[in-house]
C-alpha cells in the first residue's frame, strides 16, 4: 500500500510454521513492487497465537500464582477455563498469601516462602511460564513485582508475566489475560524472532508491527510479550479491509476462511465492539473485541456423505493436498461448491460423481447456517449491506436472506492484509489522579493528552489523532476520590513525506 | 423442570413448580435475570454465578421452596454481601455468608432452617445458595427487595416489622462481629458500613431468625423463579434468533425507557458507594436526544432530554441492544449499545412507607414518585 492505494497484492497459503508463508508473500510482493525496496513498515495480522489456543498447541507449561489468601478461595485460578485447554497448559493453579485491599492496605503480608517453595515445586514439574496475579495490583503492583523476583532468582529461565500489565480491574479476567500471554510467549517469541531474521534475509530494513485487537498496531518485541493481543486481529483486519475495499462503513461482514465464518457488524467504517466480556477459547477475558458471531463452516470444512454431517471438523489450510478437486481423500465444503457449479477451483472431474440432490441439499444447510449467523449480529430486522470476503466465500451465493445487497469487493481475499496494513497506531496511558484537586475535565484531557503524545511518539500522523477510548476506575472510597484514568488515543501511521 | 408459563404483576405467581432444586445449570439463567433485576448494581452476577457454581459443585444441589411450603415452624435467615461492587470484581467473595450464619447462629442460640436472599438483584441473589450448599438448608423462592437497592436497611421485611437486630457482620479473613441492637435500621447500616469498609468491603452480613408467617407477609415472593425466567427469555432468544428485548418484556411487564450509546459515564465513590451519571446518546428513534440516568450503586433516576421519566422504587435497568444481557454499572463504558429498560417496583415498595424508605426522597432527590405507566 502507498498512501491510500493498493499496489500490489499476494496471497498463499498459510504454513504450519507461520513464517515461511509469510516469507514466500513478501518475496514474491517485492518482485511486483516498483522501486523495489521501498519497504516503510511491514504489518503482519496473524491468527497463528489464536490457533495455538484453539488447537491446544506449542502452549508452554504454565502455572497461575494468586496473591491473595486469605481472599478469594472460593474461585481458584482457572476456575472458569474450558478442562481441556487448562489441561494443555498443565492447570497448575497455586494461591499463597499477600495482595492488596481498595485502599492499598495489605490483605497479608507477601508469603515469600510460598512462593519459593511453589516456584521449586513447579519448576521440578517443568513449568516453563508463571502468571503472577495479585489482588487490586492495578493500584499496588508491589507484591506482584516482588514475586516476579523471587520466581527469577529461584528459576531464571521461567517467563514471568505479571497481571497488572495484562489488563485492569477485574481480579478472574486479568489473571486469565497474564495466563494466556504466559502460556503463549515462548511461542510468540520464537515466531517473531524467525519472521525478523526472515525480513533481514530479504534485504527488508522496515520495522515490523503486529495488528492488535482493535485495529491499532505493535511493535515486535512488544507483541512477544502479550501475544493476546493480537488474538481477535483476525476478524477485525479482516472487517476493517472490506469496508475500505467495499465502500461500506455500515452493513455485515461476513468472512469464509477455511475452518470458520466470522460475521460481524461494521459500524462506520470500525467493526462493533462486544458490550460483555469476550472469551477467547472459551476463556473470559476484559479486552475490548469486535463482536462477532463466529460458526465452524468454511472452505475446508469436512462433510460426511452419509450422516450429512457438516462440520465442525475441517482440514483448514491443508485443502489444496486434500480436497477431492485436488486430487485428495476428504470431501469438503469446497468439493461441493465446486459441484454445484458455484466455485471453479481444481479438478471438477473428481466430484462428479457426488449425488446431485445430496450436494444441492448440504449446499443449501451451509447457506443456511450463513443466513442465520448474519440474522444474530444484525440490530434490527432490515435488510443491510453484507459484505463477502475470505477465501471460504465462494462456498454461497448471491443471494443472502437478510441482505440488501450482496457486495465481492476486489481483492476480497487479501481484505485480511489490507486491513492490517491501514491500521492505525494506538497509544495508550493510565495515571491517577486526585479529582479534588486536578478536576475530571482536566484530568481526562491531561491524560487525552499524554495518550496522543504517545501514538504520534509510535508514528502516528497528529492530524489524524482520535481519542477511541476513556475509562476511569475509582481507587479509594472514604474521604479521597484517587481515580485511575485511562485513556487511548489512535491516529493513521504517518506516511513517508 | 419447566418453569410455568407465568404473569407478572408486578411479579410472577408460580401455579406449579413451587419447588426446584438450584443446580449448576439454572445458575446461568438466573445470573442473568438477577443482572437485569439489578438495576445496575448488585454487584457482578457473573462471579456471583461463578461462586455459587463453585459451592454447588463442592457441596451439591440446593432446594428452593416457596414461600408458601415453609413449615410454620421455620427459622429463616437473610443473609447477604455487603461492600462496593468496584472491590468486589477484584477482591472476589469467598465465604463470608457462611461465616456470617454461624455467628449469628452462636448468638442467637437459633438453628437456620432456611435460608433467604436480601436481595434477588446482581450476585446477592444467589449468596444465600452458597452457605445452603454448604450446610444442606433450603433457600426461599423470595427476597426482601424485588429488586437491587444500595443500603442495608432497604428491605421489605424491615419496612413491614421485621427486627433487623441482632445481625452478624464477616470478613474472609475470619473476622465476625454481631451488632446486638440499633435505634433504627439505618443505624446497622451505618454501622455495618463502617464494619465493611474496615473489612475491605467485601463482607457478608446474616440476620437473626424471621418466621414462615413474617416471611410470606413480608418478601417478594418468586423472585428467584422470576430471575431464572428472565434469563432463559434471553438465552433463548439468542439461540433462536429472536429479539432478546421483546423476550425479556414478555417475561416481565415493563417498558423501552430509551436507546443509544454510552458517551459519558461520571463515577466517583464515596463512603463506599459507587455514585455517579451515566449519559446515553440516543440512537434509531432516539436519534437527537440524550438519557442521563443518576445512580448511587443502582440506577435511580433517569431523565430523558432532562425531564424525569422513571424513578426509584421502579427498575431502571440497561441491557446492550443487541444480547439483552445486563450491563452493571461497573461495567458500563464510552461507547456501549445499550437500551434501558423500565419496570413497575413490585407493591410493597410502592405504600407510604415503602416509599418512605426506598423513594426518591430516601436518595436525596426531592421529586415525587410518579409510577411509572406502561
Amino acid at each position: 500500500m502507498d498512501g491510500g492505494v493498493l499496489v500490489a497484492a499476494v496471497k498463499l497459503p498459510t504454513t504450519a510454521d507461520v513464517t515461511s508463508g509469510i516469507i514466500a508473500s513478501l518475496a514474491e510482493l517485492l518482485k511486483h513492487l516498483p522501486g523495489h525496496g521501498q519497504v516503510d513498515a511491514v504489518m503482519v495480522g496473524t491468527t497463528h497465537f489464536t490457533n495455538a489456543l484453539l488447537e491446544r498447541r506449542n502452549l508452554a507449561p504454565t502455572a497461575i500464582i494468586r496473591l491473595a489468601l486469605p481472599a478469594t478461595q472460593l474461585l481458584p485460578p482457572l476456575v472458569d477455563w474450558p478442562g481441556e485447554l487448562r489441561q494443555s497448559i498443565g492447570g497448575q493453579a497455586r494461591m499463597v498469601r499477600g495482595g492488596h485491599e481498595f485502599d492499598g492496605r495489605e490483605i497479608s503480608s507477601l508469603d515469600r516462602d510460598a512462593i519459593r517453595d511453589t516456584v521449586r515445586d513447579l519448576r521440578q514439574q517443568g513449568v516453563r511460564a508463571v502468571a503472577l496475579s495479585g489482588v487490586f495490583s492495578p493500584v499496588n503492583s508491589s507484591h506482584e513485582l516482588e514475586a516476579a523476583a523471587i520466581v527469577l532468582d529461584e528459576a531464571p529461565e521461567i517467563r514471568v508475566c505479571l497481571s497488572h500489565e495484562n489488563g485492569r480491574m477485574g481480579l478472574l479476567e486479568r489473571e486469565n489475560a497474564a495466563t494466556l500471554n504466559a502460556c503463549l510467549g515462548e511461542m510468540a517469541t520464537r515466531t517473531l524472532r524467525s519472521i525478523e531474521e526472515a525480513l533481514a534475509s530479504l534485504g527488508i530494513a522496515a520495522p515490523l508491527y503486529l495488528s492488535q485487537n482493535d485495529g491499532t498496531l505493535m511493535d515486535a518485541e512488544f507483541a512477544g510479550r502479550f501475544p493476546v493481543l493480537t488474538i481477535s486481529s483476525g476478524p477485525t483486519n479482516s472487517m476493517r479491509g472490506a469496508a475500505w475495499l467495499s465502500g461500506v462503513t455500515d452493513g455485515i461482514v461476513v468472512d469464509v476462511g477455511g475452518t470458520s465464518t466470522d460475521v460481524g457488524a461494521l459500524i462506520n467504517g470500525f467493526p462493533r465492539e462486544a458490550a460483555v466480556a469476550v472469551q477467547l477459547a472459551g476463556v473470559r477475558t476484559n479486552f475490548r473485541m469486535p463482536d462477532m458471531v463466529s460458526i465452524p463452516l468454511g472452505g475446508g470444512t469436512i462433510v460426511e456423505p452419509e450422516s450429512m454431517r457438516i462440520g465442525p471438523e475441517s482440514v483448514g489450510y491443508r485443502l489444496p493436498e486434500e480436497g477431492l478437486v485436488f486430487g485428495g481423500g476428504s470431501l469438503t465444503a469446497t468439493d461441493l461448491a465446486v459441484a454445484d457449479g458455484r466455485a471453479e477451483v481444481g479438478d471438477p472431474r473428481y466430484v462428479e460423481s457426488l449425488d446431485r440432490s445430496f450436494v444441492a441439499v448440504a449446499m443449501s444447510e451451509i447457506q443456511r447456517r450463513v443466513e442465520t449467523a448474519v440474522d444474530r449480529v444484525k440490530l434490527r430486522h432490515e435488510d443491510v449491506p453484507v459484505v463477502l470476503v475470505g477465501g471460504g466465500s465462494v462456498l454461497l451465493e448471491n443471494e443472502l436472506s437478510g441482505a440488501s445487497q450482496v457486495l465481492r469487493p476486489d481483492h476480497a481475499g487479501v481484505a485480511n492484509a489490507i486491513g492490517a496494513a491501514i491500521a492505525q497506531v494506538g497509544g495508550q496511558v493510565e495515571r491517577v489522579y486526585a479529582l479534588e484537586q486536578t478536576g475530571r475535565e482536566q484530568a481526562i484531557q491531561d491524560c487525552s493528552s499524554a495518550a496522543a503524545e504517545r501514538a504520534i511518539a509510535a508514528g502516528a500522523d497528529p492530524g489524524t489523532i482520535e481519542i477511541v477510548e476513556v475509562d476511569e476506575v475509582p481507587l479509594a472510597y472514604v474521604p479521597s476520590s484517587a481515580t485511575l484514568v485511562r485513556v487511548k488515543a489512535v491516529g493513521n501511521l504517518a506516511t513517508r513525506s | 423442570m419447566e418453569p410455568a408459563s407465568i404473569q407478572c404483576s408486578p411479579y410472577p405467581f408460580l401455579a406449579e413448580n413451587d419447588l426446584w432444586q438450584a443446580t449448576e445449570d439454572v445458575l446461568e439463567s438466573i445470573a442473568i435475570g438477577a443482572g437485569i433485576l439489578g438495576t445496575g448494581g448488585g454487584g457482578n452476577p457473573y462471579i456471583g454465578q461463578l461462586r455459587a457454581k463453585q459451592a454447588i459443585r463442592q457441596w451439591g444441589p440446593v432446594t428452593v421452596l416457596s414461600p408458601d411450603e415453609l413449615p410454620e415452624d421455620a427459622r429463616v435467615v437473610c443473609v447477604g454481601g455487603i461492600g462496593a461492587p468496584t472491590v468486589g470484581i477484584e477482591k472476589v467473595r469467598d465465604l463470608q455468608s457462611y461465616h456470617a450464619l454461624r455467628a449469628i447462629e452462636d448468638f442467637t442460640g437459633e438453628k437456620a432452617t432456611a435460608l433467604i436472599s436480601n436481595e434477588i438483584g446482581g450476585s446477592n441473589s444467589v449468596e444465600p445458595l452458597i452457605p445452603a450448599a454448604m450446610t444442606g438448608l433450603p433457600v426461599v423462592d423470595a427476597d426482601g427487595m424485588g429488586r437491587a437497592f444500595p443500603e442495608f436497611q432497604m428491605k421489605t421485611f424491615f419496612v413491614y416489622g421485621v427486627p433487623w437486630c441482632p445481625m452478624a457482620i464477616a470478613d474472609e479473613k475470619g473476622n465476625s462481629v454481631v451488632i446486638r441492637e440499633t435505634i433504627d435500621p439505618r443505624w446497622a447500616e451505618r454501622l455495618a458500613r463502617s464494619l465493611t469498609v474496615q473489612m475491605g468491603c467485601v463482607a457478608c452480613y446474616a440476620v437473626a431468625p424471621m418466621s414462615a408467617a413474617q416471611v410470606r407477609d413480608t418478601a417478594v415472593p418468586l423472585t428467584l423463579s422470576l430471575a431464572r425466567q428472565l434469563g432463559d427469555a434471553v438465552k433463548q432468544a439468542g439461540s433462536q434468533g429472536k429479539e432478546p428485548l421483546a423476550a425479556i418484556l414478555d417475561t416481565c411487564p415493563g417498558k423501552v425507557l430509551f436507546g443509544g450509546k454510552v458517551v459519558d459515564l461520571e463515577r466517583r465513590t464515596t463512603a463506599g458507594f459507587a455514585r455517579g451519571t451515566l449519559t446515553i446518546e440516543g440512537l434509531e428513534s432516539y436519534a437527537g436526544e440524550r438519557m442521563t440516568i443518576e445512580f448511587q450503586n443502582e440506577n435511580l433516576i433517569a431523565r430523558r432530554d432532562g425531564a424525569i421519566v422513571c424513578t426509584v422504587p421502579d427498575l431502571i435497568c440497561a441491557v446492550a441492544t443487541d444480547l439483552g444481557e445486563p450491563v452493571t454499572t461497573e461495567l458500563m463504558r464510552y461507547g456501549l449499545r445499550v437500551t434501558i429498560l423500565g419496570f413497575p417496583a413490585p407493591e410493597l415498595w410502592t405504600t407510604p412507607e415503602g416509599l418512605a424508605v426506598a423513594g426518591p426522597g430516601a436518595f436525596g432527590y426531592e421529586t415525587d414518585y410518579t409510577p411509572l405507566v406502561l
